[in-house]
């Protein structure tokens, strides 16, 4: 086990800028998620971490140890790629045992270990197998498997929960998280999917066009967005924006005001982004001062109803904890929540307050 | 109805069609088997028959008893293997190379490979034979043997190309994290996996030096080191012609491709298109 820094880490791809100044600091044995959107940089970070590519700049250390000149094999790490890469013209049981026989362990060793792991993850009849004969979910233990079974230092995971149908991706979400916490190494987890981000790792990098728009736990980035990026991009059904600007004691948003009472805000008449999760917008009554509009969209969820609306000119969700009654065409009145209200400045996205 | 009768009809054709090829393609080594066992009294006295009236396996015993035949074709089987050890081992490396690095002068290199296969053997007689001097390989089987497998050197590389090509870097990738060097994870990963495609480039190279009788003829010149295309001629004397040992000397140079592709075949057609067309 051991930490991770990153420090001012840069790569080029020829002339392309694809991570601009990177600092991280990830502490021993914590879950870390790295997540954006394809191209933004967070799989180029794991491969420079794994060493399967080089920084153009900075230095990447593990266990205090610079490692920019370490090859993948001297790094103790262990990586969990999206599509598995098993090795297809091994066995279950030589794939386990694969990391190990490189290291020249004994045989005999080898056959308790990969008999140890195999059980923990349920693949103890499956040893004999070779990997095309294994489903999604096994080829992805057996993944995970050979990862662990050197004890490394640090897990890198790319994406590994992408290519399991719906289901599976939950059962073994929950099965890693447990895992972890079983295990208790440092690992890196790239993910497009915020919610396995969110619900897997101790804290989040947010990334965006090679750099790291927001580090922090969880709740506390889908809480505090620092940027309208993070905030649009984290929580889903995703944020809903108005520009408004802002009017003393409040923001106009078209002929509506809204009130925000005890907020710092900008001087008068700053143009601002407003941005309220779908979750905090109230149906309420007219006789109440709610703001009227038109149901575009009912989608009913069971534990709820999403319902899409147009209002201020643009297409807003709402999720109604209820099970509404609202049809299409007709109109719902909403209350936003001023205390759940975010506010980004207008020109780089800046969160206000 | 008719689209049965349609189907019928597309599958009799088509069966025919094959038959045509097949018999067109197979007669002359027919023909080569019905001459290496007729008696020799009969080649020229009963006319052109399809069989006949008797058979003999003494041609065949002639050959391998009072001719250098078995020499010839141990010399044969050396340069042979030789040429498709050696080529298939560079095609390989140069095909990995190839496939996975970016390097100045790729282009270029896959440019020269291609050129070079459009040269007529002829024109490089010459130069070979001083090029084999000066380093002493001429008149030698393993000369030969060499030049063989630089001849198939351009094609095993695209072949091994096009196979390396369908393997994804994941692999590698995995196996150098796990604990590889990448020359490791190349010959641990990368070529048990393209088993298929060193097959079909080994049976090509071997195919290709097995067979060919211009170099041999011109390179070798000691009678003790002669290969078995250039030995074929011998059967062609000043004064005759014999045909049965020349048929016989002939079946017995089938043989070894024969056997040597029925066991690669099952390789070879599933390697060749999912190595050819990536996917």
């Amino acid at each position: 086990m051991a930490s991770v820094s990153l420090r001012g880490v840069t790569k080029k791809f020829g002339n392309i800028d694809v991570l601009t100044g990177i600092d991280l600091e990830i502490g021993d044995g914590e879950f870390v998620a790295l997540v954006g959107e394809s191209g933004c940089g967070k799989s180029t970070l794991l491969r420079l971490l794994a060493g399967l590519d080089w920084v153009s700049g900075g230095d990447i250390l593990i266990g205090n140890r610079v490692v920019n000149d370490v090859p993948p094999r001297d790094r103790d790490v262990a990586m969990v790629f999206q599509s598995y890469a098993l090795y297809p013209h091994l066995s279950v049981a030589d794939n386990l045992g694969f990391p190990l026989s490189l290291r020249k362990a004994l045989p005999g060793s080898i056959g308790s270990k990969v008999a140890g792991v195999a059980a923990s993850l349920g693949l103890d009849r499956l040893l004999h197998r070779r990997p095309r004969a294994l489903s999604g979910g096994q080829r992805q233990r057996v993944a995970m498997g050979r990862a662990m079974i050197r004890a490394p230092k640090v897990f890198l995971f790319d994406e590994p929960l992408s290519n399991l149908d719906a289901k599976m991706r939950l059962q073994m979400r929950a099965e890693l998280k447990a895992l972890h916490q079983q295990l208790a190494t440092t690992a890196v987890y790239v993910t497009h999917d915020q919610v396995e981000a969110m619900t897997l790792a101790d804290r989040m990098v947010v990334m965006d066009q090679g750099q790291v728009q927001q580090v922090g736990a969880p709740l506390e980035v889908y809480d505090r967005p620092a940027n309208k990026f993070v905030a649009g991009f984290i929580g889903s059904p995703a944020m809903n924006f108005v520009e408004g600007s802002t009017v003393p004691g409040g923001i106009a948003l078209g002929d509506h005001t809204l009130a925000l009472p005890g907020r710092r805000l900008p001087a008068p008449a700053s143009k601002v982004w407003l941005g309220v999760r779908p979750e905090h917008l109230i149906l309420t009554t007219q006789a109440e001062g709610g703001i009227a509009a038109r149901v575009a969209v009912v989608e009913p969820l069971g534990h709820g109803t999403m319902l899409h609306l147009s209002l201020f000119g643009t297409r807003w969700v709402v999720l109604d904890a209820g099970r509404s009654t609202v049809q299409v065409g007709d109109t719902v009145y909403l209350a936003i929540r001023p205390e759940r209200v975010h506010l980004f400045d207008c020109e780089q996205g800046r969160r206000l307050d | 109805m008719t689209t049965v009768w349609m189907r019928r009809a597309a599958f009799t054709g088509r069966w025919l069609g094959l038959s045509l090829y097949l018999g067109f393609a197979l007669f002359p080594l027919y023909w080569l088997l019905k001459i290496a066992l007729t008696p020799t009294r009969l080649l020229y006295s009963e006319g052109v028959r399809l069989w006949p009236s008797a058979t003999t396996l003494a041609h065949f015993a002639q050959v391998w008893t009072t001719t250098q035949f078995p020499r010839y074709f141990w010399n044969s089987a050396q340069v042979a293997l030789g040429a498709a050890t050696l080529a298939t081992l560079a095609g390989a490396l140069a095909g990995y190379a190839l496939s996975r690095w970016e390097f100045r002068g790729k282009a270029s290199v896959s440019f020269v490979l291609l050129v070079t296969q459009m040269f007529a053997v002829m024109l490089m007689i010459v130069p070979l034979n001083r090029m084999l001097s000066g380093v002493g390989l001429n008149d030698s089987l393993l000369g030969l043997a060499v030049v063989y497998a630089a001849l198939n050197v351009p094609f095993a590389t695209f072949l091994m190309q096009s196979f390396v090509d369908a393997i994804p870097k994941d692999l590698e990738e995995a196996a150098m994290i796990d604990g590889c060097t990448r020359f490791q994870a190349m010959v641990k990963v990368v070529f048990p996996l393209t088993l298929p495609g060193l097959a079909a480039t080994a049976g090509f190279a071997f195919t290709a030096a097995w067979s060919e009788l211009f170099l041999a003829l011109v390179l070798i010149n000691r009678e003790a080191d002669k290969t078995i295309p250039p030995a074929l001629l011998s059967f062609i004397t000043k004064f005759s012609v014999d045909w049965g040992q020349m048929a016989a000397a002939s079946v017995l140079l089938l043989i070894p491709v024969c056997f040597f592709f029925a066991f690669v075949q099952r390789y070879l057609v599933a390697g060749l298109t999912s190595g050819a067309v990536k996917g």
